[in-house]
């Protein structure tokens, strides 16, 4: 099915929304030169055009509420729908960020009590709600991991160290805030090498970034002793909040000896993910690292909850206001209807649904590395691609016929023809079941056919896509019509 | 058991005889039992549905709304119905980023729509998919720009930036060997008089922002030829609804447009969600960061859109990528494009024109009155900073305004710290705004100050 794009749908003179007439007199508009000298040009729709247009698009379009999308490191749980409510109460959606304290109490109140919810479930003393997103949050945890060195007069620190099968965001963040990065082994049980984390560890080393469980759905098993080696040295211990949907009231990275904690609300609490954002990357920090938190913080005073400013270690602020302010309430209602047992309970049936389609899958696709998996685990087809020429990618896009979104592929970096599987607590045992046969079903269609796989999607409102065409020759906006 | 997690006990016993494990905790028996956390997480247990949102309803009862004059970076504008009726498909709003192209389509090809849309608005040639905020966006602008001329090290700007612009640039400049220098102001606009002294040859490039942080139009006249010449850069910070009234960052002669898409569609929302946007020029292209939705075509050579220039990305590039951002603002991307589709350019020239118009019917009244002082050096669009005789006075007003159901506009010493400024307030008009209002407000502050 194809769809015109808005603007070949436009007709001129045609309007959708009409404003209220002008109720003061018009006056003198700015200096000829000052003023814009060409037509935008901007599609002209009627209202119907517009809802039937997005409503198509929609169509051509998947997520969580139509089906399972078991995206390997990205938690897609069931978004509820209170959520959107809440969200939408005029006492949240439409305040201002610069309104006086006194006239947003309860707005004030939610940063706070969820800066303390989620420092208690990571055992950290406090945090920012600042970061606007995952891979801001890393950058703010190592923007506060710097300052600290700094006040230390450990500026020489310039290194920070992360695992080979690390997210792209960890050295891209560690980057950005000016740092080089040394990339540590992987051993052969899929855990940091320990014995070639000593090798690394010396004064120069800022912090050592870690997902817990990592990428391969393994807890690090060594992290206590990690934790020491790498104080020992006199550098922090981050972890990367991704995937912290697999440990909630079971193990807290503030007890496993992380510092820094930089969490995705978009994916463990529940928040939509809204086609690639907003999400929300909070930060939380031991006692220690708390007074280089990004301005303002909040505070509870006897005159109610107040901003305050006067952090004079602060790294300053990083987003224009208070981040992503719906998203984080969004997080909050999740948090107070979970509830200690409810946030334990997704850990464990998000544990359980991995483990149980990580057992069925055994046997039928190559397991690197794992026995048994946390929240998520990997297979590799590398075998299929060798034999029959089927990669990760044909399975992806197969898989799209039978009404699932893919997972990842590709990734971790470490595991050849990687498929990496996170189905989360909210999907069901039937839903997993007809998952589960489907990849059996493409597993054995791909040593008698593969073509199908190599052709697909084949029911999907496009066929496979040429992504190198649109790379080599781009074209990245519509224009006019010379 | 929350009805968030579907499994029966019956299911439950399955799984684990499948797994072939006894019991639940034998699946995290790869956790060292010195690190599981003893005893409950040290939170209240959960409630229900009702409970959660009555209790939020209270909370959201204790912020207060009143007639709005607060702008500086949000404004209470019209938003149409549709708006947030079409961006709450749950297609769009449960999504993850559009990876797997066939398979989302329609969320590939809204944003490709937005990109345009942007671009035509700028006047450039590429738009990203979209950026956090408008403030982190100028620290990405800065980063294309010191990527664009070797051994530089300097990027120079306006201190009529928003001061949370300046803010944010100095926290990403902080501890990189990045120098983040400020033009001083003049008469609370950029002035290029002196620019040919700043524009030395580490400096990368330079940002301005109009309307400025006191919602004063600059004039460029001449700016990007002079920056230019130092084989510099310019970056030019607009509120995209501006850009139908005055002058585009591309007619301006600029490279990078960035600014935040929130006056198109979004609701104020206690500063977040908002938007971030940028383009650039063509020349520009591989450097821009973030996601990018280009248009190709599928093996029967039918239209396609798909996630493109990945080369550029983190989970490709990693320590050598040209931004870390992974995660955007799609949906509120999404948001402003659907508001700019059902408004259109004549819609968006109304809604700038009423509020030029009644921002005027304002300024020009309060102007009328002893004691307060309009800086009238540049002309202005819909916001403008009020100055009265005293702190005291301004507070006396506020507070007098607050009375009568009105917030009266943003102070603006708490954000620049300046001695100056510290009788002053800037106060935003939209074209929500009524005249009814618009005379409380003049005659409130008359009250109090005459």
């Amino acid at each position: 099915m194809k769809r015109k794009l808005l603007f070949e749908l436009s007709q001129e003179g045609r309007r959708g929304y009409k404003f209220p007439a002008s109720d003061v007199p018009s006056c003198e508009k700015l200096p000829q030169h000052l003023q814009r000298q060409t037509s935008p040009i901007l599609p002209e729709l009627s209202e119907l055009d517009v809802v039937r247009h997005y409503s198509a698009l929609a169509s051509l379009s998947f997520g969580v509420d139509l089906g399972a999308y078991p995206l390997g490191s990205c938690t897609m749980k069931y978004n509820p729908k209170l959520h959107n409510y809440v969200a939408a109460l005029e006492g949240f959606a439409n305040i201002h960020p610069l309104q006086d304290e006194k006239s947003v109490q309860g707005a004030l109140e939610v940063i706070y009590k969820t800066t303390e919810s989620l420092s208690a479930i990571t055992g950290m003393a406090w945090g920012t709600l600042q970061p606007l997103a995952g891979a801001h949050g890393e950058y703010v945890g190592l923007k506060i991991i710097r300052a600290y060195h700094t006040s230390r007069g450990e500026d020489h620190r310039n290194k920070v160290i992360v695992p080979i099968s690390a997210h792209g965001t960890n050295p891209a963040s560690a980057s950005m805030v000016g740092y080089s990065i040394v990339e540590v082994a992987t051993n052969a049980k899929g855990l940091v090498d320990i014995e070639a984390l000593k090798e690394l560890l010396d004064d120069d080393i800022a912090a050592i970034m870690l997902t817990n469980p990592n990428t391969l759905g393994l807890f690090e098993e060594d992290i206590a002793e990690i934790a020491t080696l790498v104080h020992g040295c006199g550098a922090l211990l981050y972890y990367d909040g991704a995937n912290l949907n697999a440990v909630l009231g079971i193990s807290r990275p503030g007890d496993m000896g992380f510092d820094v904690v930089h969490l995705n609300l978009h994916k463990t609490f529940a928040t939509p993910h809204g086609g690639g954002g907003p999400g929300s990357g909070p930060v939380l920090v031991k006692e220690a690292l708390r007074p280089y938190l990004p301005t303002p913080d909040v505070v509870l005073t006897e005159e109610g909850y107040c901003w305050d400013w006067d952090r004079e270690l602060s790294i300053g602020k990083v987003s224009g206001f208070w981040g992503n302010f719906l998203v984080y309430l969004k997080a909050y209602a999740y948090i107070l209807t979970m509830g200690r047992e409810g946030l334990k309970e997704a850990s464990i049936h998000a544990l359980l649904n991995a483990n149980y389609m990580l057992s069925r899958l055994r046997g039928h696709f190559n397991v690197p590395y794992q026995e048994r998996c946390m929240h998520e685990f990997v297979i590799s087809v590398h075998d299929f691609k060798e034999r029959y020429g089927v990669s990760a990618l044909d399975f992806a896009k197969a898989l799209q016929d039978y009404g699932y979104h893919p997972p990842t592929v590709y990734f971790p970096l470490i595991v050849s023809e990687a498929l990496m599987f996170e189905p989360t607590e909210s999907e069901s045992k039937e839903t997993l079941d007809g998952l589960i046969e489907a990849l059996i079903e493409l597993g054995e269609l791909a040593k008698t056919d593969g073509d199908r796989l190599k052709e697909a999607p084949l029911t999907r409102p496009i066929k496979r896509i040429d992504e190198a065409r649109a790379a080599k020759n781009p074209i990245l906006r519509w224009k006019p019509k010379e | 058991m929350t009805p968030y997690i579907p499994h029966t006990a019956h299911e439950r016993e399955q799984m684990l005889k499948a797994i072939g494990v006894a019991s639940i905790e034998e699946l995290f028996s790869s956790i060292p039992k010195e690190l599981h956390l003893k005893g409950e997480l040290p939170i209240a247990a959960g409630l229900s549905e009702e409970e959660v949102f009555q209790h939020l309803k209270e909370l959201a009862n204790l912020n207060q709304r009143k007639v709005s004059f607060l702008g500086m970076g949000s404004y209470e504008r019209i938003i149409p119905a549709a708006v947030q009726s079409i961006a709450s498909l749950p297609a769009f709003v449960t999504a993850y980023t559009p990876y797997q192209g066939e398979i989302s389509q329609g969320l590939l090809q809204a944003i490709f729509e937005y990109q345009s849309m942007i671009c035509n608005l700028t006047s450039l040639d590429v738009a990203n998919a979209s950026l956090y905020d408008g403030h982190t966006a100028a620290s990405e602008a800065a980063i294309i720009m010191l990527a664009s001329k070797r051994k530089s090290t300097t990027i120079l700007v306006s201190e009529t930036l928003h001061p949370f612009t300046l803010e944010v640039l100095k926290t990403w400049a902080f501890g990189t060997e990045t120098i983040i220098k400020i033009i001083p102001e003049k008469e609370r606009t950029f002035s290029t008089d002196d620019i040919e002294e700043y524009l030395t040859g580490e400096v990368a490039g330079l940002i301005v922002q109009s309307p400025n942080r006191y919602g004063f139009i600059e004039d460029y006249t001449g700016l990007a030829e002079k920056v230019h010449a130092n084989n510099a850069l310019l970056t030019i910070s607009s509120d995209p609804l501006s850009l139908v009234f005055q002058k585009s960052q591309g007619e301006w002669g600029g490279d990078i447009a960035i600014g935040d898409t929130q006056p198109l569609g979004l609701v104020s929302a206690f500063g977040g969600p908002s938007c971030g946007y940028i383009a650039v020029s063509e020349a520009l292209m591989r450097k821009i960061p973030g996601r990018v939705v280009g248009e190709t075509v599928d093996r029967d050579g039918e239209r396609a859109f798909v996630l493109t220039l990945q080369a550029r990305e983190q989970h490709i590039k990693r320590g050598r990528a040209t931004s870390n951002i992974c995660s955007n603002q799609a949906l509120a991307a999404l948001t402003t494009a659907i508001y700019i589709a059902l408004v259109g350019e004549a819609g968006m020239v109304e809604v700038a024109n009423q509020s030029y118009d009644k921002a005027h019917y304002l300024a020009n009244k309060l102007q009328t009155i002893e004691g307060v002082e309009l800086n009238n050096s540049a002309p202005f669009w819909c916001e403008f900073p009020l100055t009265f005789t005293s702190p005291e006075v301004l507070e006396k007003a506020l507070k007098a305004l607050s009375k009568a159901g009105i917030f009266g506009g943003v102070r603006l010493y708490p954000l620049t710290h300046r001695e100056e400024d510290k009788a002053t307030m800037v106060v935003a008009v939209t074209e929500k705004r009524t005249i009814k209002e618009l005379n409380l407000y003049y005659e409130t502050v008359k009250g109090v100050v005459a």
